[in-house]
Parts: structure tokens; C-alpha cells; sequence
């Protein structure tokens, strides 16, 4: 700027390009543009100085009155700095579907040492061992002079305990924020939230599923389970275990409309605080590892499959006397009526020749199908890390065909029972089950499994069973249960069945007029008494503690109980539809139970029985029953307060 | 020492060197790399201890840059003006394919795609396009002025388009600004005239807003600076409150507690650490540093006879000003936060030695050389 004046020397080189123009002109005014081109820009490198020179002038000022004038406003960030790493430990809680806390944090402190930092290693340990008497003598003083950095000596110790390390002042001794896994409701939980390791990652249950989300976020987690209903299935599967000497058990309890898994035991258990000293047998979820041939509890998704494809009617007739020869096999009935049976029958006598025969009529492939269907042929998609996958063969054969039919030859887990048995009860949805909390306003729609009518003429044959056949042990006034038995012969030892130890389970629904809960019990091999006559079978043990748990349970659930008389609208019309050639004497006793006036409207020609359960439905044969005695009013206000 | 042997008459590379060098400008620069040493011993071993490294992890990475940095500014600051021309135009190629295959082969960190992985060492191309597309820029903003019918602006423009295309894409919104701004800076030292001037302050101005609506982080940003409580504002409280606590003369070495409690103390508010631990006087030092080294070279720019010389030196300046300027102020909360290194203080590598490469070239162009000299065709 000051030496503008030393511009004509620029006449004493040339500019890049120049010396191609041979021309005076253009040299002049490109001359004269350059030299106006930069003078222009120092003109404005000025202004750009000047610009600078504001912000580092006000930069300056800025500081000054930051540093200077300024109060501080309150202490140093000190306060936020330590509570940050706080924070960061909490892993959130788990709590059940009513809010109940199952699983939340202790606060606790690590005490560790340097060992670069303690200087007499030998009076620490001392001094350490008359505070902690159970740390090893040896051992810490070997440890404490290793050099290494960070020594862990105790993990989640009491207030009481860091006080007393503080008060011997000894240098090189730290404490460390940590925090403990609580479980306050003790074994009631222990298999579906799993356990935490030290350092409290999750590494079982739902605490090793949502491991991260637990660690990450701050909400709770909440459970489709309920605490009050598990501590009742809990303590009448705990009670029906010691009454019949089982060696285990386990118990399920699922809503069957939204899947939520509501109550699961499995015993024996184990205490989550001391998970690490129990044996493994304790720590194996039953209800979704433990894979198990369901006998005859089978026979319910074989009679549904036969219905819904159509190769059986209510009324088919099977032969159950004569034995079925199959190669080397030779299957036979322990209580079949020697007789042609229909399919309730089947049922209600625990048929395995009737069973077998169904499943011959529809044939492997349908078989697999609506196996398939029920979710009995794959792992559960449940948000637990310890889900078993169905055993079966893979080579099916006709003989796998027959045994399937009565639940031999396949093993599937007690959840998947509860899962598939729930679609056939709830109108014939598969809805997959889940150990979460469902948002009520959506909840999975599901995929049709069965037709509603098969559902109708399943939950009819259920209560059947339930008031004539296997399971009158199971029912509980008032609560309309309708369920199916099953006794099945463990492997034994060896290889082979065993008759003598038997698997028996019990899988209830209720109430069965419009299905809300299904229930299932299993025992492991329960012993006979003189209670029970010594006999040993599902009727006998299972059935009875499933009755137990409904009749705790129902009322926690909100299901409130009918009145004197069994309302089940599409029983009667099923029994009508059965021969009755005077041997069906559980028909005239459900009979019996039915009000006179249904029998009379059922007596009446204008509606027809004969092409019964698969053509049409029950319910809708019954609500034309019920229009039809509308004209009777004293009977009428009867049915309804019966209803409510 | 180095005076005595290098006489007067010394006509070696170096000896020249030596002697035409601008000693102010070297010295400002020595300094801020010594405080930026002492700043690295304070402010780096408790981010390595936040990351679970060594203690000195940071500081000893640092230093292995630093070296690195200064051989590359010695080496770019012997280049004549053409040197430092054809230097910068092929650098800029270089750093463009670089910043390209970021996209393809970078790895993610934080939703961006900035960083190269070498082995041992990971290089951030973009800190390096600053200074290269500084002085192409003022390559082609000269050859229209001094070239009949060449159309220096328009490549000009093409080259800052390309590397906005780019920067945008990894994303590098920051980057992108400055390159912006200095582009916009060199343009008007170049001439434009003040009608355009007018229009493209809006058009940057509209570039701005319109990165808020498009980029969310940018928003985010924003919105907490306008307002602190919409969001998490910690680092920029915390930076206030050390400040606060520096006041005149500081905690004292050592003393300081802000850098245990920022995660970034140690590269965006490496400012604020030096506040609370050595005070106001320290501050005012950094600032007088970085405000004399602006100014000195703009003097330099001033009085320069050559018009690529004088647009590429504005260029280099306004560049290295800018960045100190955003980095200072916006840990003073006089702006939104933006992820900027404190120039020769912040800890990162490929921003050392790419303010190495480009404080080398202002070097080389602030030499007293003959008019024109080494630009003579």
C-alpha cells in the first residue's frame, strides 16, 4: 500500500501469456487491469482485515467479560461430573404386567486396590483381614504385592463394611460406584427373568434377551405375567408336586387372545441371589426348554385337524376294538369301549386307536400341515434365550403318523402346547405367544388355523371330557372347564417306555363358553396313593391341581363365575348329535345337566340335529333356540340371570 | 545458532530460505505450536482416559504429528510461488479422489464417512482440500484478470462445486461452510462486484438456513444454541463455567477440572481448558497470536505486486483465521457449536499437518522474492 509507487517497475518482466501477443494493446490494458485488479484487492483485503479485527476484538471482550466480570454462577461442574457416571450404571427395572417390581438395582460399592499405591502390603493385609475375615489371608497378601493397577478385593459391599475399610486409612485402597440385581420376589421368578453375572449383564431369561435395552434405556420392561397369578400357580404346583411325589412339574398359564404368557413355573427353582450354588436341574426352564412327548393331550390338535380338513365329522364312527397291526407294531387301547366310537368318544375314553384312525383318514401331509400350523413343529418365537426346538422325525413315516396322533413321537415344549390349544379354543387364531406386555390396542391379528365352527366343536368336546371322561377332576364349579389328560411313558434309562414312571399333564380352558385362559399342567412322574387308588394317570394328579390353580386364579383374572346350571350353549346340540343307543350313558347324565326347558326346545322337529358339528354351527343353533323361547318370560329371566 | 551458520551470503535452498523468509510470521506460528504442546499435556490424558487408552495415548500420537506437520510446512514454505501453484493443483486432485473414495471405502463414525484407515494411522482428506482449494481458487480468480477470454471464475466456481459435492455427500457441513466462505472471501478480494457481493452474502446466507431444514444435526445444533434448554447444551455449559473459574490467572496447571467432565476438551474446547487452568492472560495470548499471524499476513498480502500471490496468500489467511475464529467463539458460546480445531492446538493429526501444508505455502508465497519471481513464464 505504502509502495504503490514501485508499480511502473512491473514493466520489467512479462505476465503469463503475454509474450504470445505480439499486438501493444491488449499488453496496455491488461496492464492497467491487473494494476486495477490489485489495487481493488487491497482495498478489500482491508475491509477482510477490518472484519477480523472485529471478531478477534470482540473474541477478546467476550473473555474479559466472561472471565473477569462475570460471577460465577454456581459451583464448578462438579456436582453434574459426578453424578454422570451414576446414572450410567442403573440398568432398568423389570416389572409385571401390573407394575410390580421383579428385578431393580442396589446401589452398592467395589472396593479395589492399587498395588503401586499401598506401601507396607503386609500390615494392609492385616488390618484388611481384621475387617473382612473371610478375604484369604495368603492370597491377598500375594495379590496386593503383585503391582498390578486394579486389584478387585470385595464386590458389593455393605455401607457397614466400607465404613470400616475407610477408618484404617490405608493408601492404595479405592472404592468403586457399583450396583447389585435385586429380585425381591425371591424363586417366583427365577427361570423367565433369568440372572445377571457381576458385572450385571444379563446372561439368562429376559434380563439376557433385552440385555441392551435394560442397560440403554430407562423405562421398565414389563411382563406379560402376572405376580399374583404366578404365586398361585407357583404355590398349587408346588403343593400338588409334594401331595402326588412328583419329581418336578411344571405349570402355564396363557391369555388366548392376546398370547400372553400370564403365569410359568417351572420346579424345582432356584434362588436368583444364589443362582450360582444351585444344581443345573434347577436352573432348566421346564415350561420352554424342557422338550416333552405330550401324549394323550395330543389328541385334541389330531380330532381338530380331522374336523377342520373334513375327513371326520362329530359323528364319524371309528373302530376301536380291534387292534391296529403296523409292521412290527401293534397298537392297542387300555380303555377303549370295545366298540365303534364317534369322536367325542375318542376323546372322552382316551381312545389311541380312535386317534389313530383319524389321523390314517387325513393322512401324513394334512398332518404335518396343521401340526405346522399350531406352531407344534418349530421353536418358539418367545423373547427368552432358553426356547427348545421341537424333536421329530424327519423321516416320517405311517407308524410316525399313528403315534402322533396320540402325542409318541413328538416332543414339544409345555408353552407350545398352551400356544396351540389356545387357537383351537379362541375361535381358531394362532397368536404367537410372548412373555411381554401386549399393548391391548394391538395386539397380533393372527393366522386362521381352524374354522370357528371346528373351535366350537372343539371347546364342546373338551368340556365334555372334562364333565364325563378323564378330567372330572379338574372342573370347578362355576368356571365351566373344558380340558384334555395325558399320561405318557417316560424313556427310560435304557432306551425304550417305561410303565411304571409317567409323564402325566393336564391342559384345561376356561370358561369354555367364550375361552379366556388356558391352562397346563405337567408332573413329572407323580406317584399313586391310597388317595388316589394308586393309580398314577393324569386324572388323577394333574387334572386336579389344574382345578386348583382355576379356582384360585379365575377370580385374580376377573372371570366371574355362572350360575347353578351349566349354560354351554353348543353342549346340548352336540349330545343330541351323538347315537344314543342306551350304552351312551355319559350322554344321558351331560344330558341331565342341561336346563329341561333346552332339552324340550332341542326335542322339537322344526330344527334339525342330523348333519351336526362340521356342516353347521352349534352356537348359532342354540341362539335360535334362545329366540325361540323368548315368548316365555319367567324362563327366559331365569336363563339370564343364570348367564350373567 | 542457525544465524551464524547461515551467512548473509549463503545462496543454498535453506540459506535463502533463511533470509527471505517472514521471520514474524514463523515466530506467531512457533508460538501457538508451543502452547499447543503445553495444552496437549493438559488437556489429552483424561480424554485417553475416557477412551480406556494410556495415559498419554493422545499426547504421544500428537507428538508423533507434530514433527510430521512442521517437515511439511519447512518443505511446502521452500516452494516458489509457481511450486506452490502447480503444489496446490495437484494436491487438490490428490485430496478430491481421497475424499471420494472416503464415500466408498471410510468408515462410519458418528453417521459420517470422513476418515481413510492406513494401516496404523487414519487421515481425514477434507482437512487437507481447505488449503489446496484455497490456492487453486486464487490460481484461476488471477488467470481471468490477467488472461484475455479465459474464464477463471467459472473454474473457479466449478472447483468449489466440486468440493462442496463432495464434502456433502460424507457428510461435512462444518468443511463445507468454511471452504464457502473463504471461496467467497477470495472472490470479493479478486474484485467482484459489489451487487454480486450483495447476492451471494444472501445466497450464503439462504445456504445456511437451508442446511438447518436439511441436515437435523445441523438444527439440533442451533436450536440449543438459540435456546439452551430445548437440549442438551452440557459441553457448552461446562465450557462456560471453566471460563468462569479461570478468571485472571487460572486453577493453575493441572487444576483443571472441565477437561475431565468434556468429552471433547481436547480438540473443539481445548480453549476452554486453557481458560480455566491458566486464566484470561493465557487466553488473550492465544488470541493476540492467531490475531497478529491474520493481520501480518494480510499486511504481506497488501503490499504484494502479484495478483495470485496476493488472493491465495487472503485465501490461506482468511482460511486459518476463520477456523480459529469459529473454534474460539463457539466455545464461548457466541455461536452454535461446530466441530473445529483450535489451528496448531487442538489434538488431531491430519488437521496439524494439513495446517502444516498450508501455513508451509503462506510461508512460501510471504517470501521477499524479485517481483514476480519464480512466476515469469
Amino acid at each position: 500500500m505504502i509502495r504503490v509507487g514501485r508499480a511502473p517497475k512491473r514493466a520489467l518482466f512479462l505476465y503469463p501469456g503475454e509474450e504470445v501477443r505480439p499486438s501493444e494493446r491488449p499488453k496496455v490494458r491488461l496492464h492497467g487491469a491487473t494494476k486495477h485488479a490489485i489495487d481493488t484487492g487491497r482495498m478489500r483485503l482491508m475491509v477482510t482485515a477490518g472484519l477480523f479485527c472485529f471478531a478477534f476484538t470482540s473474541i477478546s471482550v467476550r473473555l474479559v467479560d466472561l472471565m473477569l466480570l462475570k460471577e460465577p454462577t454456581s459451583a464448578p461442574g462438579l456436582r453434574t461430573a459426578a453424578s454422570a457416571p451414576h446414572n450410567k450404571l442403573a440398568r432398568a427395572d423389570i416389572v409385571d404386567r401390573n407394575g410390580v417390581i421383579l428385578a431393580t438395582n442396589l446401589p452398592t460399592v467395589n472396593l479395589y486396590a492399587d498395588s503401586a499405591k499401598i506401601g507396607d502390603a503386609k500390615a494392609a493385609a492385616d488390618k484388611l483381614i481384621s475387617v473382612l475375615p473371610d478375604v484369604k489371608d495368603d492370597d491377598l497378601l500375594r495379590r496386593l504385592t503383585s503391582g498390578q493397577r486394579f486389584i478387585y478385593l470385595r464386590r458389593h459391599m455393605t455401607p457397614g463394611e466400607q465404613m470400616s475399610v475407610n477408618r484404617l486409612g490405608i493408601p492404595g485402597l479405592y472404592f468403586e460406584d457399583s450396583e447389585r440385581r435385586v429380585y425381591p420376589q425371591g424363586n417366583l421368578f427365577a427361570h423367565a427373568l433369568g440372572t445377571t453375572d457381576t458385572d450385571n449383564r444379563g446372561s439368562a431369561g429376559v434380563e439376557k434377551t433385552f440385555d441392551q435395552a435394560l442397560s440403554e434405556k430407562r423405562e421398565p420392561l414389563q411382563l406379560s405375567l402376572d405376580l399374583r397369578v404366578q404365586h398361585a400357580v407357583h404355590e398349587t404346583l408346588a403343593a400338588g408336586i409334594a401331595r402326588f411325589r412328583a419329581e418336578a412339574g411344571s405349570a402355564v398359564v396363557i391369555d388366548v387372545h392376546t398370547g400372553e404368557l400370564v403365569a410359568m413355573v417351572s420346579l424345582p427353582d432356584f434362588d436368583p441371589k444364589a443362582v450360582g450354588d444351585s444344581p443345573a436341574d434347577s436352573r432348566f426352564n421346564r415350561t420352554t426348554l424342557g422338550l416333552y412327548e405330550m401324549g394323550s393331550t395330543f389328541k385334541l390338535f389330531t380330532a381338530a385337524m380331522a374336523l377342520d380338513h373334513g375327513t371326520s365329522k362329530v359323528t364319524s364312527m371309528y373302530d376301536a376294538s380291534q387292534p391296529i397291526k403296523i409292521g412290527r407294531f401293534t397298537i392297542k387301547d387300555f380303555h377303549g369301549l370295545n366298540r365303534p366310537e364317534s369322536v367325542p368318544e375318542i376323546l372322552i375314553h382316551s381312545s389311541n386307536l380312535g386317534a389313530a384312525r383319524m389321523a390314517m383318514d387325513a393322512g401324513t401331509e394334512t398332518q404335518k400341515k396343521y401340526l405346522r400350523a399350531f406352531g407344534l413343529l418349530s421353536p418358539l418365537s418367545l423373547e427368552l434365550p432358553e426356547v427348545g426346538t421341537p424333536q421329530f422325525p424327519t423321516n416320517w413315516r405311517d407308524i410316525n403318523t399313528i403315534t402322533i396322533a396320540y402325542g409318541h413321537g413328538i416332543s414339544v415344549t409345555p408353552v407350545h402346547v398352551v400356544a396351540g390349544i389356545s387357537s383351537l379354543v379362541n375361535g381358531g387364531k394362532m397368536i404367537p405367544s410372548t412373555v411381554i406386555k401386549r399393548d391391548p390396542n394391538n395386539i397380533p391379528a393372527g393366522t386362521r388355523v381352524i374354522s370357528e365352527h371346528t373351535s366350537d366343536a372343539m371347546r364342546a368336546m373338551m368340556r365334555m371330557i372334562v364333565l364325563e371322561g378323564s378330567g372330572k377332576q379338574a372342573d370347578v364349579a362355576g368356571y365351566e372347564v373344558g380340558g384334555k389328560t395325558g399320561s405318557a411313558e417316560k424313556v427310560g434309562r435304557h432306551g425304550g417306555y417305561s410303565e411304571h414312571s409317567l409323564r402325566t399333564s393336564f391342559v384345561a380352558a376356561f370358561p369354555i363358553d367364550a375361552p379366556r385362559y388356558v391352562v397346563l399342567v405337567v408332573l413329572d412322574e407323580p406317584k399313586g396313593s391310597k388317595e388316589t387308588y394308586g393309580f398314577a394317570t393324569a386324572g388323577w394328579n394333574s387334572a386336579p391341581t389344574v382345578g386348583t390353580i382355576i379356582a384360585k386364579i379365575a377370580p385374580l383374572l376377573g372371570v366371574f363365575p355362572m350360575g347353578h346350571h351349566d349354560t354351554f350353549e353348543p353342549l346340548p346340540t352336540l349330545i343330541a348329535a351323538l347315537p344314543n343307543d342306551g350304552k351312551n350313558e355319559y350322554a344321558k347324565k351331560a344330558v341331565a345337566s342341561v336346563p329341561a326347558m333346552m332339552m324340550d326346545e332341542l326335542a322339537r322337529p322344526t330344527i334339525s340335529m342330523a348333519p351336526m358339528p362340521t356342516g353347521s354351527r352349534p352356537d348359532t343353533i342354540a341362539a335360535l333356540i334362545k329366540a325361540d323361547v323368548a315368548d316365555l318370560p319367567d324362563v327366559v329371566v331365569e336363563e339370564d340371570g343364570a348367564a350373567q | 545458532m542457525s544465524v551464524r551458520t547461515l551467512a548473509r551470503t549463503d545462496v543454498s535452498v535453506v540459506g535463502r530460505w533463511w533470509w527471505t523468509v517472514d521471520k514474524w510470521l514463523m515466530a506467531s506460528v512457533v508460538g501457538l505450536i508451543l502452547i499447543g504442546i503445553y495444552l496437549t499435556f493438559a488437556a489429552d490424558p483424561p480424554a485417553a482416559g475416557r477412551i480406556g487408552a494410556d495415559t498419554y495415548h493422545f499426547v504421544k500420537r500428537q507428538l508423533t504429528f507434530l514433527p510430521i506437520a512442521c517437515l511439511a510446512m519447512f518443505a511446502a514454505s521452500l516452494l516458489s510461488p509457481r511450486g506452490v501453484r502447480r503444489f496446490a493443483a495437484i494436491g487438490f486432485i490428490v485430496t478430491i479422489v481421497l475424499m471420494l473414495a472416503t464415500l466408498v471405502f471410510g468408515a462410519e463414525v458418528k453417521g459420517a464417512r470422513r476418515w481413510l484407515t492406513l494401516g496404523p494411522m487414519s487421515l481425514q482428506p477434507s482437512e487437507f482440500v481447505k488449503p489446496f482449494l484455497a490456492v487453486t481458487a486464487a490460481w484461476m480468480f488471477a488467470e481471468q484478470k490477467m488472461k484475455e477470454g479465459f474464464h477463471g471464475n467459472l473454474a473457479a466456481m466449478a472447483l468449489l462445486f466440486t468440493t462442496v459435492g463432495v464434502l456433502l455427500s460424507q457428510p461435512d457441513v462444518g468443511m463445507t461452510l468454511v471452504c464457502c466462505a473463504v471461496w467467497a472471501a477470495q472472490f470479493f478480494i479478486a474484485g467482484l462486484p459489489l451487487f454480486w457481493v450483495v447476492l451471494i452474502a444472501v445466497a450464503g446466507m439462504g445456504c445456511i438456513v437451508g442446511a438447518y431444514f436439511v441436515f437435523p444435526h445441523v438444527a439440533s445444533r442451533v436450536d440449543r444454541f438459540l435456546d439452551p434448554t430445548t437440549g442438551d447444551s452440557y459441553q457448552v455449559t461446562q465450557a462456560m463455567r471453566a471460563f468462569q473459574q479461570g478468571g485472571l490467572f487460572g486453577r493453575g496447571p493441572g487444576e483443571g477440572r472441565v477437561k475431565e467432565a468434556l468429552p471433547d476438551a481436547h480438540t473443539d474446547f481445548i480453549f476452554a481448558v486453557a481458560g480455566e487452568e491458566f486464566g484470561i492472560l493465557l487466553c488473550l495470548v492465544i488470541v493476540g497470536l492467531f490475531a497478529f499471524l491474520v493481520f501480518r499476513a494480510l499486511t504481506k498480502a497488501m503490499k504484494e505486486e502479484n495478483l495470485f500471490v496476493q488472493l491465495a496468500v487472503g485465501g490461506l489467511t482468511v482460511q486459518f483465521g476463520l477456523q480459529a475464529m469459529i473454534n474460539m467463539a463457539s466455545s464461548l458460546r457466541m455461536m452454535p457449536t461446530k466441530g473445529m480445531t483450535l489451528p496448531f492446538i487442538s489434538y488431531g493429526g491430519s488437521s496439524l499437518v494439513a495446517l502444516g501444508v498450508g501455513m508451509g505455502m503462506l510461508l512460501a508465497l510471504t517470501r521477499r522474492r524479485r517481483d514476480a519471481e519464480g512466476l515469469s513464464s
